[in-house]
């Protein structure tokens, strides 16, 4: 079977999950695709996921309420390891890179990581990855009775609900004691689409001006075409936006059908997380920012006179 | 305790990559420690200062024999001591995390730091992989760490914002920035550096075989429209830009 670690988050099956089935129907890898539902309260998630696949595993547990590495690791190992799985496919997301490698120590297979792309011969599972902040297309390849692999958020359309649903089991874990014990959290949560799900961003650099310019630009006109909002690590870093809305190397990385930066660079940690996006917008008062070699469109100006124009045409 | 702290070697991120026979070609390329590793250097060096009972500080570097330079580095901004597995072979993360575990066991260390992610290979998984082999714990995309005794706490970031932690050592920990601010070598510890042990290691000492085949790479040319917009009239500038976007673009409606 190809196992694919459900993305799940406030009872919504995540758009990743759907883009993990297209990857595992594509990737020409054996076994019928089976979706692995990890969490506590689950039963929403676990009925929407019958429509992308041939069965769905659900592991409804008090334990798993809140995402933990080894917990994560644990199960997916243990249900590969039953199901004999022939691929573990596990999100892209920052989670997923941090738990699928230990998922790949435990079954002693071999990693491929971040695909965008996933094609087989005979028993060789080959995958497009980026390399070199994303500057490269590398491909790899690995062979095994089993390979894990994670797959880059918004580089396979989402699937869609195959004719019948797949039938749903409960299965038992046997799960370890979480050693890392989580002592605080802060959600930075925003009221708008989550970065990795929006189809546009308005993204605002240091060029913006201030944090009290930022909402006026750059949610101003995030609110008028109804866009997600990203920020700079410069932005980030003076303490004018949270870190959730970060993009670049070491913030999120995002693939939107539209990106418009404003008062943004262009460095290369920022380009390593929005580069790939389909459409870049770039409004900067330098007309020799690195930003707009990597754009579609570009108006050289000031943002303080666009960027009100823009919202009220936007409106219109 | 001894902190085993894990050092790359990767292009300056400013530098232009090349292909050659389908694969990169650092030829002629300035390279230098990978900077989330060395928040990692910094990091281990400054857990000591601060009082931890830091026994020895030994920088780990897998690679080619250039990669000696990342590890003087390392050595002179004060690391204690450094090992190097000579290779030119090309480990994924997970075969890597062999060698980093049978060295973490055999210099007894109890603390392990490694760069978040990878400037090259673009890789986050050697921590993870590392922590899995060892049973230890791991906490990625660390900012915030201290120790005290055998326990450690910090911050780091998650999915959906930031936690605070616990744990107790032994554990793998990835940095970023943000952890701390790398200090520059001075002259006097290059030159102290070069007297300090720098290990060579054989990678057949460690029995470790590639997973993961490297077949092909390609240089991103996705070729962009560039259609600049003049924004000496801010009215006119708006109303082009959403017309192209709603119309030739079509990503608004
Ligand atoms: C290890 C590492 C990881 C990093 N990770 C990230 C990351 O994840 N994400 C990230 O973004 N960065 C990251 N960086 C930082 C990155 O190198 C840049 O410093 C950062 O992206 C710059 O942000 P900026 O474009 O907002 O600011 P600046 O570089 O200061 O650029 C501001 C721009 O605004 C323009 N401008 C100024 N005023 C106006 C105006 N009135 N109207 C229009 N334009 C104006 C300027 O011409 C300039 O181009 C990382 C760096 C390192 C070393």
């Amino acid at each position: 079977m190809i196992l694919i670690v459900a993305e799940h988050a406030g009872g919504k099956l995540g758009k990743s999950t759907l883009e993990m089935v297209t990857a595992a129907r594509e990737s020409g890898r054996e076994g019928p695709i089976t979706l692995l539902v990890l969490g506590s309260g689950v039963a929403e998630v676990a009925n929407a996921s019958a429509a992308y696949a041939d069965q769905v595993l659900v592991a409804d547990l008090p334990e798993l309420a809140t995402y933990n590495a080894e917990l994560w690791a644990a199960a997916t190992a243990q249900i590969a390891q039953e199901g004999e799985a022939s691929t573990v496919m596990i999100g892209g997301s920052r989670s997923g890179r941090e738990y699928a490698p230990r998922v790949a120590v435990k079954l002693d297979a071999p990693y491929l990581e971040d695909a965008i792309r996933l094609t087989s011969s005979g028993s060789a599972l080959q995958a497009q990855r980026y390399t070199y902040l994303a500057r490269v297309t590398e491909t790899v390849e690995a062979e095994g009775p089993v390979i894990v692999v994670t797959v880059k958020p918004g580089s396979f359309a989402p699937a869609q609900a195959a004719g019948t649903a797949g039938e749903q089991y409960d299965v038992e874990l046997t799960l370890p004691t979480p050693r890392v014990e989580v002592t605080g959290k802060s959600v930075e949560k925003t009221s708008r689409v989550a970065l990795t799900e929006a189809d546009v961003i308005v993204t605002g650099g240091r060029g913006v001006g201030s944090p009290e310019n930022f909402s006026a630009y750059v949610e101003g006109l995030a609110d008028a075409i109804g866009a997600g909002v990203g920020a700079t690590r410069a932005v980030v870093d003076a303490g004018w936006r949270p870190y959730a809305e970060q993009v670049g190397q070491t913030g999120k990385t995002v693939q939107p059908g539209a990106y418009i930066a404003l008062g943004v660079s262009g460095a290369v940690q920022h380009l390593s997380g929005m580069g790939k996006s389909k459409h870049i917008i770039a409004i900067n008062k330098d007309a020799e920012a690195p930003i707009f070699k990597v754009a579609d469109y570009g108006i050289v100006g000031d943002v303080n006179q666009i960027v009100p124009a823009l919202i009220a045409e936007a409106r219109k | 305790m001894n902190i085993l702290t894990l050092v790359r070697q990767v292009p300056d991120a400013e530098a232009r990559v090349k292909i050659n026979a389908q694969a990169v070609d650092l030829e002629g390329t300035t390279l230098v420690i990978d900077g989330m590793d060395e928040y990692g250097v910094e990091e281990a060096l400054r857990l000591r200062e601060s009082g931890a009972a830091v026994e020895q500080i030994i920088a780990l570097a897998v690679g080619p024999k250039r990669v000696e330079d990342a590890l003087r580095t390392a050595l002179a901004m004060g690391v204690d001591r450094a090992i190097h597995v000579e290779t030119s072979e090309r480990l994924d993360a997970v075969a890597l995390s062999r060698i980093v575990a049978q060295i973490a066991q055999a210099e007894n260390i109890g603390l392990i730091l490694v760069g978040g992610q990878e400037a090259d290979w673009d890789s986050q998984a050697l921590g993870a992989a590392t922590a899995e082999r060892l049973g230890w714990p791991q906490l990625t995309w660390t900012n915030e760490l201290k120790i005290e005794g055998d326990v450690l706490t910090g911050r780091h970031d998650v999915d959906d914002g930031n936690e605070s932690f616990r744990a107790t050592l032994p554990a793998v920990v990835t940095t970023q920035q943000g952890l701390n601010e790398p200090r520059y070598p001075t002259l006097p510890n290059i030159m102290k550096a070069k007297k300090k042990e720098l290990r060579k290691d054989d990678l057949s000492q460690y029995g470790v075989q590639p997973m993961v085949r490297y077949v092909n790479a390609e240089i991103q040319t996705r070729a962009r429209r560039n259609h600049m917009i003049d924004g000496k009239d801010p009215q006119a500038a708006a109303a082009q830009l959403l017309e192209l976007l709603r119309n030739e673009a079509k990503v608004l409606s």
